[in-house]
C-alpha cells in the first residue's frame, strides 16, 4: 500500500517515538513514513520476496514470514502498535492475525477494503460484483479472499473482547466520521486487548 | 576480471586461545579487493567456511579458472561491490591455505605441529581477525559477512567486538550446531582418523595422506549440502553407463555414486586431514548462547551491529528454524534487524550459488549499507569518532 494520504491518516493514530511492527508492510513506504515523520522504529513483516528486496533497499527492518503461521517470533505486547494497512483481507486466518495483532501489539491499528460503501452496494444491487478504484479486482482474480466491511472489522474486533479505540472511514484521502460504513472506500479501526484481557 | 593476490601478515604476539593453550607466532594469509576510503569507513570482512580461504574473489594473474570460492557474491557490480567497499577474505588459523596451519613447524619444538595443533575456536578466529584488522587500520567494519561456519563468526563478532561491526550479514548458518549436525561431523572425523595413514595426525613425516578418510568425510559432507530433490533432479537412479546392471557390490553404478567419488578424490587431493578435524570442531563448540545458560536472547544483549540474516526453504543441515531462533534473539534485544528466508532448491549449498532473489536480497542489503556510509561522509566531526572505535571486549 503505498497511497500517501492513507499514511498520513495512520500516522496520525500513531504516538511519537512509537515501536512499530508493520504486518504486510508492502515495500516499507508506510515505516520509512513512521521514521521520518514520527521517529518511530520497528520491523515490516513480508512475505513476497520483491517488496523485502525494496525494505531493503530503503533500509526498511524487514522480516521474510507468512502471517499465516501467527507471530510466535514475538513476544506479548513487545510493540507500542501493530498494523495491518490492507493486510487483513488477504489473510486466510484473519481471526487468528487479529488475536496475534492484539496480544504483540499494545494497540493495533486495522484498514481493510470496505465493501459496504455505496458504490459497492448498488453494484451488487444490480448484480454484479463491484470493481472500482478501490476494489480493483474482478471476483475471479481478486486477492482479497475476505471479504468484509466496517461494520463487519467492528463486530470482528468485539468478538474477540477488543476494546474499540478508534474507529473511522476514509475515502479519496479523507477521513469520514459519518455513517463510514456507507461512505467510506477504506475502514480504519484502532483497538486495544480490553482490561479485563491484561 | 578481479585481479587477486595473496598478502600475509605476520604476528609475534602470542594469541591466547579459548582452550587456554596460545599461539606464541601466527601469520594470517588474506586478500584484499577495492579501495578504503579515507575514512576507512567502507571495510567488509568477509569470512570462511569449512573449505574455503582468504581467495573469496577474483582471479589469481594469468591462471583464468582460479575464480575466489564466492566470487558470484563479491567483485565490481557484484551484491558486494568492490566498486563502493574495500573487502577482506582472510585464512582462519588450523587451515591449510596459507594462515597458520598443523602442517606448519611448531615454534616450541621446531617439529610440523601435526596433531598437537591446538584446537581453535570461532571465537579464537574472530580475535585473530581482530587482529589483523588493527594493522590493517580499520577501527571498524562497515560490515562482517559469512555463511555457515562463515556466519558464526560474523555472529561472535558482534558479540566479541560489538562496537567495530555496523552490519553483520550472516547467511545459512545456526547459532550452534544440534546433535545431527555434530553427529555428521563425527562420521567425518572417525573416518579420517581410523585411516591408517593418518597416524594419529602426524602423517607428514611419513610422506603419507588420509585420503581414505578426507575422501568419506567429503562425500558425507557432500550428501548433507544437497537436498533431496536437487541430488533426485541431478543424478535420480541415473546408471553410470548403459542401462543394464552390474550386479556388482563394489564398482560405480550409480551416477550418485560416481559423483561422490569424484568429490571425495578432488577434495583428498588439497585438503588437509588435521585441518578437516579442527574446523568441524570449531563448528561443533560454536554456541554463544552457553555462557548464559542456553539462553540466546541474553547472549546478544552484548550486540550492537545491524544484522541481516538469510536462510534456504531446502537446507536442512542449517534449516530456516535455526536462522529465526537468531532473529528471535535479536528481536527480543530490540535490535535492528532484517530477514530473508530464500525458497531455494539446493539446499545448504545454495549459500554460495547464484539464486536471483538471493542475490538481489544481497545487493538491495548492500546497496542500504552504501548509502549509510555515503551520507556521512560530508561530516567530518563524525569521521573521528568512528576512527576512535578501537576497544576490544574480552571474551
Amino acid at each position: 500500500m503505498t497511497d500517501p494520504n492513507l499514511h498520513r491518516i495512520v500516522a496520525s493514530l500513531i504516538p511519537q517515538g512509537a515501536r512499530v511492527l508493520d504486518l504486510g508492510c508492502g515495500d516499507g513506504a508506510l515505516l520509512s513514513y513512521l521514521a521520518d515523520h514520527k521517529g518511530c522504529s520497528g520491523y515490516g513483516i513480508e512475505i513476497s520476496d520483491e517488496n523485502v528486496q525494496a525494505c531493503m533497499q530503503r533500509g526498511v527492518n524487514v522480516i521474510q514470514l507468512n502471517l499465516e503461521e501467527g507471530l510466535a517470533m514475538f513476544g506479548d505486547q513487545s510493540f507500542d502498535v501493530v498494523l495491518q494497512i490492507d493486510t487483513l483481507q488477504n489473510l486466510k486466518n484473519a481471526e487468528v492475525v487479529m488475536q496475534e495483532t492484539a496480544r504483540v501489539g499494545k494497540t493495533g491499528v486495522v484498514a481493510f477494503p470496505n465493501f459496504a460503501h455505496w458504490p459497492n452496494r448498488w453494484s451488487v444491487l444490480w448484480g454484479r460484483m463491484p470493481v472500482t478504484r478501490r476494489l480493483p479486482y474482478q471476483w475471479y482474480d481478486t486477492p482479497n479472499i475476505r471479504v468484509g466491511t466496517h461494520a463487519d472489522l467492528l463486530a470482528l474486533a468485539r468478538r474477540n473482547h477488543l476494546q474499540i479505540l478508534e474507529n473511522f472511514g476514509v475515502h479519496l484521502g479523507r477521513v469520514v466520521r459519518t455513517l463510514p460504513n456507507w461512505r467510506a472506500s477504506t475502514s480504519v479501526v484502532k483497538f486495544t486487548r480490553s482490561p479485563a484481557q491484561l | 576480471m578481479l585481479i587477486a593476490s595473496p598478502q600475509f601478515m605476520h604476528f609475534d604476539a602470542p594469541l591466547a586461545l579459548q582452550s587456554g593453550a596460545e599461539l606464541r607466532q601466527y601469520r594470517l594469509a588474506y586478500e584484499t579487493y577495492g579501495q578504503l576510503n579515507a575514512r576507512k569507513s567502507n571495510a567488509v570482512l568477509v569470512c570462511h567456511a569449512l573449505n574455503a580461504s582468504h581467495h573469496v574473489a577474483g582471479v589469481y594473474q594469468g591462471q583464468p579458472h582460479s575464480e575466489g570460492w564466492w566470487d558470484a557474491m563479491v567483485g565490481p557490480g557484484k551484491p558486494v561491490n568492490t566498486d563502493e567497499f574495500f573487502v577482506i577474505g582472510v585464512n582462519n588459523l588450523g587451515s591449510c591455505f596459507g594462515s597458520t596451519g598443523p602442517m606448519h613447524d611448531n615454534p616450541d619444538t621446531g617439529r610440523i605441529y601435526g596433531a598437537d595443533f591446538p584446537v581453535v575456536t570461532v571465537e579464537d578466529w574472530v580475535n585473530a581477525q581482530a587482529r589483523l584488522l588493527d594493522q590493517l587500520g580499520i577501527g571498524q567494519l562497515a560490515a562482517v559477512l559469512g555463511g555457515s561456519l562463515g556466519g558464526m563468526q560474523a555472529l561472535s563478532w558482534t558479540l566479541q567486538y560489538p562496537e567495530r561491526v555496523r552490519h553483520a550479514v550472516v547467511v545459512a548458518s545456526a547459532p550452534n550446531l544440534n546433535a545431527e549436525n555434530i553427529a555428521f561431523n563425527e562420521v567425518a572425523r572417525r573416518a579420517i582418523v581410523t585411516d591408517p595413514d593418518f597416524h594419529s595426525g602426524n602423517f607428514y613425516a611419513k610422506g603419507v595422506v588420509p585420503k581414505r578418510g578426507l575422501r568419506i568425510a567429503r562425500m558425507i559432507g557432500h550428501i548433507t549440502y544437497l537436498s533431496d530433490d536437487v541430488m533426485n533432479e541431478k543424478f535420480g537412479r541415473e546408471l553410470r553407463e548403459g542401462l543394464d546392471l552390474k550386479y556388482s557390490t563394489q564398482e560405480v553404478e550409480f551416477q550418485i555414486e560416481s559423483y561422490l567419488r569424484y568429490q571425495g578424490d578432488k577434495f583428498a587431493e588439497y585438503f588437509d586431514a588435521n585441518t578437516y578435524l579442527l574446523i568441524t570442531r570449531a563448528l561443533d563448540y560454536f554456541d554463544p548462547a552457553k555462557a548464559c545458560g542456553g539462553d540466546l536472547s541474553q547472549a546478544f544483549q552484548k550486540a550492537r551491529a545491524r544484522f541481516l540474516l538469510v536462510s534456504f526453504t531446502t537446507d536442512w543441515r542449517f534449516s530456516p528454524q535455526r536462522s529465526r531462533e537468531i532473529v528471535k534473539a535479536l528481536l527480543d534485544n530490540r535490535r535492528e534487524v532484517s530477514y530473508a528466508e530464500i525458497d531455494a532448491p539446493h539446499g545448504h549449498d545454495a549459500f554460495l550459488l547464484t539464486d536471483a532473489r538471493y542475490m538481489a536480497v544481497m545487493q538491495g542489503y548492500f546497496q542500504g549499507i552504501q548509502k549509510e556510509f555515503k551520507q556521512e561522509e560530508p561530516n567530518p566531526a563524525q569521521s573521528q569518532e568512528v576512527l576512535s572505535h578501537k576497544g576490544e571486549e574480552p571474551l
